[in-house]
């Protein structure tokens, strides 16, 4: 069963939506529902689900609907019509008492702009949630304390968040989100107020915390890189409805209709595919005890370079270079044992960006290793920009590129 | 010129209302009046019975501690002043008028300025008559307060009241409301009842917009107290009536002095409460 199941909801601000309602089932836009109603559609039928420990990402541009829909879900906004059944309960159905009770324990929210109180000190911050569950004092600065240093801010707790960064405030806004230990995570364009570099960090940061955590998490964006970044699946959303979901993969490759492809051509590709994506197998590799001869040998057949040597399990040692193994061959060498040069290796979920920049320090091919450090394959230069070349609009790759430029500048 | 019309009897309708309030009340009022009356001249005799120079000296340290030693120093050398010029009886008056007056200004009108900015309803009732409050001119409350409560102190500190809580209660509203939207969101989302919402986040968050109204609200009742001294309220704005039907411009200048030199005291010590929260929080 899944975690979150949100069925047609439907959130139409106003007094009286029932005209608005009528008018939308009928299938007017929602221009035509607020010139003729006065009222505004937020969202409309929009249905998902969200499975325990996934990290789905809500992502559209300003107007959407995103916002209300997350408002929705913890019913800062009352939805107008529709269900939303966590745990197997309708939310919509809960009253004051159960609401209360859901927000203090099941569900917490990170905000935009942080949204701290700023007469507590960061450890009352952090401790907002449980203090408001009656958690006595000494109990929830503890927990305040461990959540803080979850995020990163151990010893900070006796500042006020004024005295703090943009990115270290954030950091206290997921330690109070985190210190009720909630089954779930809303978060409202949680990153989108911090600087670039801040806000990857904050990314990686978040990912390697719901590895451990496996909150369910929904995090609202309208930066398509940040959600191809974080998403384990994403929702599209165009004027209160649903335009796609699907996982990062389906949303790029199959683009449900035209404004979901002009989301995603502007996507820098290289942030988005992987080493496993590009990656060969490596048909030929060199033995420690292989002589100089052979290697060269094996390096003419598949025109090579280099070549990669491992041990006969496949462990990882290094390279050798075209130029040393004719140097060796012509000193008479036994072996290639002493030519082996480290060789700089990445993991098969590192972003082709940063292949790119292992490269530019690199000449030869460049291997792709487990955690173990056996070869998996290897990332020629060929197959990365052909990858680039292929899965990108031409616009995209010039945008690709000069992001590269500017970033590496 | 001739008008035809007749007069709205407006003046009429509201003598008649007061009178028939008065007869059938003011038994309330007076025995109000009769404790209030006691209470304040207690206070006034307690004050006097200290010699002024421990006064003093309790007041700059106050000040000392509240806004810093520039105010403590020139909160001293004012009272020092104020007692040289031999009107150190009539300031304690007028000081006690202005602190119990005050007080009860701030005690109806927080609560008010609460329901204000948590309630529409409340707020469409209270704000027209807090604009009645404030445009009427102040000496008009004397008239009939003197009826309920007799000439005297206890008449002065109710228009005093009366005239004084608007700011109180417009700040009090406006500090809460001032209170940025996604705070009142993250507190909701955390599943504060409301309550929790006012004591943890609402009210904290407003006080120095609140200390801003009591230091209005306290100036207000300096400026009524001595007006009210018409209907015998004494204190600093006594002497003052004394030396207008005296004609004594000497005198009169002297007394006014004092009050200015009070009322800055008074101001610059109020005007910093509440800041101390505020510069903790702002970076």
């Amino acid at each position: 069963m899944s975690k979150i199941k949100v069925e047609k909801l439907t959130k139409i601000f106003g007094p009286r939506p029932s005209t608005a309602l009528r008018m939308l089932d009928e299938g007017a836009d929602n221009a035509t529902i607020r010139d003729k109603t006065d009222h505004a559609v937020g969202i409309a039928d929009v249905s998902f689900e969200v499975e325990e420990g996934e990290f789905l990402v809500v992502m559209g541009l300003s107007g959407s609907g995103k916002s209300t829909l997350i408002r929705c879900l913890n019913r800062l906004n009352e939805p107008t019509r529709g269900s939303i059944i966590v745990d197997g309960e309708d939310i919509t159905k809960f009253d004051r008492e159960q609401l209360l009770k859901f927000r203090q324990h099941k569900i917490s929210m990170v905000f935009q702009h942080f949204a701290l109180f700023p007469h507590r000190t960061v450890l009352d911050n952090a401790a907002y949630g449980l203090e408001i569950q009656g958690v006595e004092p000494a109990e929830r600065n503890e927990r305040a304390a461990e959540s803080l240093k979850l995020v990163g801010l151990d010893g900070w707790g006796d500042n006020y968040p004024g005295q703090l960064s943009g990115g270290m405030q954030q950091r206290v806004g997921l330690a109070r989100a985190l210190a009720t230990d909630p089954d779930i995570l809303l978060m409202d364009e949680a990153f989108s107020a911090l600087d670039p570099l801040i806000r990857r960090d904050m990314q990686h940061e978040l990912i390697s915390l719901q590895e451990r955590m496996k909150k369910t998490i929904v995090f609202i964006t309208h930066d398509l890189d940040e959600a191809l970044q974080v998403g384990d699946r994403i929702v599209l959303m165009k004027d209160g409805r649903v335009v796609q979901i699907g996982s990062p993969e389906d949303i790029l490759n199959n683009p449900a209709n035209a404004y979901v492809e002009r989301f995603v051509e502007n996507v820098d590709m290289s942030r988005v595919l992987t080493a496993r994506s590009v990656m060969h197998r490596a048909r030929v590799v060199a033995f420690p005890n292989d002589g100089p001869r052979t290697v060269l040998h094996k390096m003419n057949e598949e025109n090579f370079a280099s070549i990669l040597a491992v041990k006969r399990d496949y462990t990882l040692l290094g390279a050798v270079s075209l130029e040393k193994a004719s140097e060796a061959v012509k000193a008479g060498a036994k072996s290639i044992e002493g030519l082996i040069e480290e060789a700089p290796s990445v993991s098969p979920d590192e972003p082709l960006m940063n292949i790119i920049n292992v490269m530019a320090e690199w000449r030869y091919i460049t291997p792709v290793v487990d955690e173990n450090g056996k070869l998996l394959g290897v990332v020629t230069r060929t197959a990365l920009l052909s990858a680039l070349a292929e899965s990108t609009s031409e616009e995209g790759i010039d945008a690709s590129i000069a992001t590269q430029e500017g970033e590496t500048a | 010129m001739n008008f035809d019309i007749p007069k709205f009897p407006l003046a009429h309708i509201i003598d008649v209302a007061l009178n028939w309030l008065t007869s059938n009340f003011s038994f309330i009022t007076k025995a109000v009046s009769h404790v209030t009356s006691a209470a304040i001249d207690g206070i006034v005799t307690a004050l006097l019975w200290f010699p002024p120079w421990v006064l003093i000296i309790a007041v700059a340290a106050l000040a000392w501690r509240m806004a810093g030693r520039r105010v403590a120093i020139f909160s001293a050398i004012g009272l020092l002043f104020l007692w040289d010029l031999r009107l150190w009886e009539p300031t304690i008056q007028t000081i006690t008028l202005v602190l119990i007056s005050t007080l009860i200004a701030v005690v109806i009108g927080l609560p008010l300025g609460i329901g204000a900015a948590l309630s529409k309803r409340t707020s469409r009732i209270v704000m027209p008559v807090l604009d009645f409050m404030q445009t009427m001119p102040a000496f008009v409350y004397l008239i009939p307060a003197i009826p309920f409560f007799g000439l005297g102190a206890v008449s002065a500190s109710v228009a005093t009241v009366i005239f004084s809580m608007p700011p109180a209660i417009r700040l009090t509203a406006l500090g809460i409301k001032q209170v940025p939207a996604d705070l009142i969101e993250a507190a909701d989302a955390f599943g504060s009842t409301p309550r929790q919402k006012l004591f943890k986040v609402q009210l904290p968050m407003a006080v120095p917009t609140i200390m801003a109204g009591v230091n209005q609200t306290i100036m207000l009742a300096l400026s009524m107290v001595v007006i009210a001294a018409m209907i015998g309220a004494g204190g600093l704005g006594g002497e003052v009536w004394k030396a207008i039907q005296r004609l004594e411009p000497g005198k009169g200048f002297e007394s006014g002095i004092a009050i200015v030199i009070l009322a800055m005291i008074l101001d610059r010590i109020t005007q910093r409460i509440g800041r101390g929260s505020k510069t903790a929080t702002a970076k």
